[in-house]
């Protein structure tokens, strides 16, 4: 009766595996992920904002650009202390997606490597989770790039 | 009988254990059960790797302690861990002057090391002491199998806490209160879950392969044990293997059934979804609860069922599914 049932694909076990098995509520995450995603927007516009309100001489580009670094450092700084983490179990996707998670996504490897050393350890593994975020990134965008350019001669 | 099950001939008995439990462990429903708990799961050293290798260590030392055995006086020692090539036990291993054989079950390299300790005593004419121990340690395991701790993600509700701590057990032939009564190695089974999250269904087959020839073998009936304890299948496994059980005309609802995974950690207030995984786990949740129990006499015989999901990353990564197996040993009070 044994015999046979070592190692084979069983549909009938993981079906009854999918009824069995507990699912994420997604409702309930997803509210979750678009209050803590909203929010950390906000503190990006209400910053943007407020550079606007206080520094008239700058102009919007440069603004533009501040806010990311400052949302960055910020993200680095609570992961530093461990409290990212702690937001993102909460906020799931509302606080992966943001740029705050790309800089948690680079930091927290390099923390958790820290111990192999700066070259073997925090270099080599920074990029292990974002990495394929940057090459699709740059991949995407040289592509884009290239249609552009051709719609463009073309018109 | 057939040689699946091996039913030992002397007196194997447990001359004692020792438990060390990690800060979240030892905030759990077991907490008074434990010889030590930790506050601290960096011990003030500089990583978390060395860490668990000072825990697995020390549980070592704290059952040499409590035995007044100096290490020359053991002859061997089987262990293991989860870490690549056992680098906490490995390294454990070098300040104690004991003849060491690394083992690797994932989950289940409790059972398969008592299993082996109790052969190699049954067979011996000498009077030999062994030792096996566990260790895990929930940073390291993370690192190993999963993300950096501090990246931002969510659990999903498969997933299982892995147990920080180390478990170590003196068996030998002449002191002791518990026997080894007989132990059934594992079958590596695979049933094709892919989901790395989901370790109590990759799990549960296994368990039910080993149960079910160890039931045949004896010929005994689940009803026989008094407790029957698997390692860590988690709430959803457990639930599982009740059904598989179930539809091969085996009725562990009829039985004092649990899981380590289960015990260890209270689900509501400790957030561990499925409950708790790692050797560390069934060693924990043995030594510290189901052993005292067992000197007390409020249980006679219990079947422990240690299971492992022998997954690495690299398999993981390649899409296959997860082969498991489990060891059971049974135990009985004299």
């Amino acid at each position: 009766m044994l015999a046979g049932m070592m190692y084979m694909e069983d549909q009938r076990y993981l079906e009854l595996i999918k009824q069995r098995a507990p699912k994420t509520r997604h409702l309930r995450t997803m509210i979750a992920a678009f209050f803590v995603g909203g929010f950390i927007c906000c503190i990006g516009q209400a910053f943007n904002d407020l550079c606007a309100y206080f520094f008239p001489a700058l102009n919007p580009s440069t603004i533009k650009q501040i806010v990311p670094l400052v949302l960055v450092v910020l993200a680095t700084l609570l992961t530093c202390i461990g409290i990212y983490d702690k937001i993102g179990e909460i906020g799931g996707a509302g606080s992966i997606i943001p740029i705050t998670g790309f800089a948690n996504s680079i930091i927290s490897p390099a923390i958790e490597h820290k111990r192999e050393g700066i070259i073997n350890g925090v270099c080599a593994n920074m990029f292990k989770i974002a990495g394929p975020v940057l090459v699709i990134g740059i991949v995407a965008s040289v592509l884009s790039g290239i249609i552009a350019l051709v719609l463009k001669s073309v018109t | 009988m057939p040689a699946s099950t091996i039913q030992l001939k002397s007196r194997v008995l447990i001359g004692a254990v020792a438990t060390l439990a990690g800060p979240k462990e030892s905030q759990g429903p077991l907490k008074k059960h434990f010889n030590k708990a930790l506050r601290d799961d960096l011990l003030g050293l500089t990583s978390y790797e060395l860490a668990e290798s000072k825990i697995h260590e020390s549980a070592i030392r704290y059952l040499l302690n409590k035995t007044n055995y100096m290490p020359q006086d053991i002859d061997l020692c089987i262990a293991g861990d989860l870490t690549d090539e056992l680098y906490a036990t490995n390294f454990a291993m070098r300040t104690l002057e004991i003849p060491f054989v690394g083992s690797f079950g994932a989950c289940a390299t409790y059972g398969a090391a008592i299993a082996l300790a109790a052969r190699i005593i049954d067979a011996s004419v000498f009077k030999q002491r062994i030792i096996c121990s566990v260790s895990s340690h929930f940073s390291t395991a993370e690192r190993q199998f999963r993300f950096p701790l501090e990246l931002g993600t969510q659990r999903t509700p498969l997933a299982q806490w892995t147990v920080t701590g180390a478990g170590a057990m003196l068996i030998n032939k002449t002191e002791g209160r518990i026997r080894i009564e007989s132990v059934t190695f594992g079958r590596v089974v695979d049933w094709g879950v892919k989901d790395a999250n989901n370790m109590g269904g990759a799990m549960a087959p296994a368990a039910m392969n080993t149960m079910i020839r160890h039931f045949k073998d004896t010929r005994r009936q689940p009803r026989y044990y008094d407790l029957i304890i698997t390692g860590d299948l988690g709430h959803t496994g457990a639930l599982l293997l009740k059904q598989l059980m179930y539809e091969r005309s085996y009725d562990l609802d009829q039985t004092n059934y649990t899981d380590c995974g289960v015990l260890i950690f209270d689900r509501e207030t400790q957030k561990v979804e499925q409950g708790g995984s790692g050797p560390a786990c069934s060693a924990l949740v043995f030594n510290a609860y189901v052993y005292k129990k067992l000197l007390e006499g409020s249980i006679g015989r219990v079947l422990l069922v240690t299971t492992g999901a022998l997954i690495s990353k690299t398999s993981c990564l390649q899409k296959q599914s997860i082969p498991a197996i489990a060891h059971a040993v049974s135990f009985e009070r004299i």
